[in-house]
């Protein structure tokens, strides 16, 4: 089966790379983004979802500065 | 006294560090990623570089490859341990310390000299040094922006652990953190290079003193 972790930056963490593109946008015309913020998005092909939880808790994500959520897309 | 340097792909300091071992009169020893033995030595340098080409985070590869086994094992039993740059990041992922090295605020890789100050010398890296005492050393890093939550913060600093400070903050580190020890104080992170100013010829020894410290820290045992 295919699993979907979502891991980004704990609200209130500093995300220099979200505010980074939040400020290139209106260099481009966008205007009215007021935040950004990047995590990373990663697609696993797993034999059982069991494992899923542990492998985001001890590697995917680090949890002193990263949260995660994951589901299972097919 | 013998103190082993691990060795990772992508380690890129770990010649310094043997070298500037060497030149502060220890015996340097390797510690090759893959095994699982720190071959009977007496401390352990994790040097900088990129181990693992920094893919996912810095250090979080790294951080369960064959040797972290025993250098954990050894943290925990006392065994003083240096961590620098990369180094310092592969020992917060391995919760060896606390908090974690996140982006420059300022997007950019930082490599330059900053002045530092030394905050305590009750660390086995820090023990020849005098509190307060100022040092320039060089840093080169995309991610030391140290962070901690409040509360680990304030530990931290009302248990005197952090270990060295910038004068001017060069990539928004907490509390100016450029250094912290774990509550046994024997692991010790930086993320500037002691061991890249350990010979006068090239430029500056100020860095020599973290490893004179330690082979000080073992003379006073014995």
């Amino acid at each position: 089966m295919k699993v979907r972790v979502l891991v980004r930056p704990k609200s209130g963490i500093l995300d220099p790379q979200g505010e980074a593109v939040r400020r290139a946008l209106p260099a481009l015309g966008f205007e009215g983004v007021t935040t950004v913020h990047i995590g990373r998005l990663v697609e696993m092909e797993v034999e059982s979802a069991d494992e899923v939880e542990g492998m985001c808790r001890r590697l995917l994500a680090n949890p002193t500065v990263e949260e995660y959520e994951w589901e299972v897309v097919s | 006294m013998r103190i082993g340097v691990t060795v990772f792909p992508g380690s890129n300091c770990d010649r310094d560090a043997l070298y500037a071992i060497e030149r502060a009169g220890a015996e340097p020893v390797e510690l090759w990623h893959a095994d699982a033995t720190l071959k009977g030595v007496d401390a352990v340098v994790v040097p900088g570089g990129f181990s693992y080409g920094d893919y996912l985070r810095p250090g979080a590869i790294a951080r369960f490859s064959k040797v972290m086994g025993p250098l954990e094992e050894f943290a925990k039993g006392g065994g003083p341990v240096l961590g620098v740059c990369n180094g310092f990041q592969v020992l917060t992922e391995a919760h060896l310390l606390p908090g974690a090295l996140l982006r420059n605020t300022g997007m950019r890789f930082v490599c330059r000299r900053v002045p530092t100050r030394v905050e305590t010398t009750q660390t086995p890296w820090t023990s020849l040094f005098e509190p307060g005492d100022e040092l320039t050393l060089p840093i080169a890093h995309n991610e030391g922006n140290y962070f901690a939550d409040p509360r680990t913060l304030d530990e931290l600093e009302a248990e005197k652990r952090v270990v060295l400070r910038y004068l001017d903050n060069p990539n928004g580190s907490l509390n100016d953190i450029a250094g912290v020890c774990n509550a046994g104080r024997n692991v010790v992170g930086l993320m500037p290079h002691p061991e890249r100013v350990s010979d006068a010829t090239l430029g500056s020894d100020e860095g020599l003193g973290v490893f004179r410290s330690i082979l000080s820290c073992a003379g006073a045992k014995v």
